[in-house]
């Protein structure tokens, strides 16, 4: 078992720093390339999220990055203190956005929910949003790392 | 990201490299918008996704947004040779339908 806790300032150049890091913590699992893809993928989509959404029109905030490894499955949270979502239940349906008019796909959560094996989310509006979701790896194809 | 871009005969093709995401995407999304608006009346304009090391669902928003503006011109969209991270998410969002991926 491993740990790691990062916390980084909202901004999108972060985001890159974020899916890299989680990524690099993940190779001792031996991963395949697919799957160290859709990890990265996953918490992109999830860092996005805290930054367009969670801290939109608060100038800003904090986001906290913990992953665990266990066994064969990493673990990763993504939580936000900004303004939570409204409906978790609307947020979830694929297509669905709240900024259409910024080309915003509405497939975060639909990505994040088929990439990884395990999803969660949980929000209070005014208080923030903490996603937590599971991937075990060596469940597809052969390993290649 | 970058972005390059050639011309042949009725077609466009823009070859985008890089990552793709939402810290990236404002610049290659003038610059798509003006080679578009540039080249309007050509028939079609073709997506080159080899270079792409990386994209998430801004990406499905980029190729949309894009793809409404060719629309306007009466210009069709297609993607070619995406990785194969790009092209899972291309897949699971039913892009594949309006801008079809092919082999060019």
């Amino acid at each position: 078992m491993n740990e790691m806790i990062l916390k980084f300032p909202a901004r999108s150049e972060n985001e890159v720093f974020a899916r890299n890091a989680v990524a690099a913590f993940a190779l001792p699992l031996e991963p395949s390339l697919s799957e160290l893809s859709d990890v990265k993928t996953a918490v992109s989509e999830a860092v996005t999220n805290c930054i367009v959404h969670g801290y939109r029109g608060k100038g800003g905030g904090w986001i906290t990055l913990t992953c665990r490894t266990e066994g064969d499955a990493l673990t990763v949270e993504v939580s936000d203190e900004g303004r939570g979502i409204a409906d978790i239940g609307m947020a979830l349906e694929p297509f669905f956005t709240t900024a259409p008019s910024e080309e915003r796909s509405g497939m975060g959560f639909t990505i994040m929910q088929t990439f990884m094996t395990d999803f969660r989310v949980e929000s209070e509006e005014g208080a923030g949003t903490k996603v937590t979701m599971t991937k075990r790896f060596g469940q597809g194809q052969a390993n290649v790392g | 990201m970058n972005l390059q871009w050639s011309r042949r005969g009725e077609d466009l093709y823009l070859y985008l490299s890089g990552e793709l995401d939402e810290h990236s995407v404002s610049d290659v999304r003038a610059r798509a918008d003006r080679l578009i608006d540039e080249n309007a009346g050509l028939s079609r304009a073709v997506f080159n996704l080899a270079g792409l090391k990386f994209m998430d669902s801004t990406g499905i928003g980029f190729l949309i947004g894009r793809y409404k503006r060719l629309k306007r011109y009466g210009m069709g969209m297609y993607l070619a040779h995406p990785e194969a991270g790009a092209d899972k998410i291309l897949a699971l969002s039913g892009l594949y339908s309006i801008m079809p991926k092919i082999q060019e």
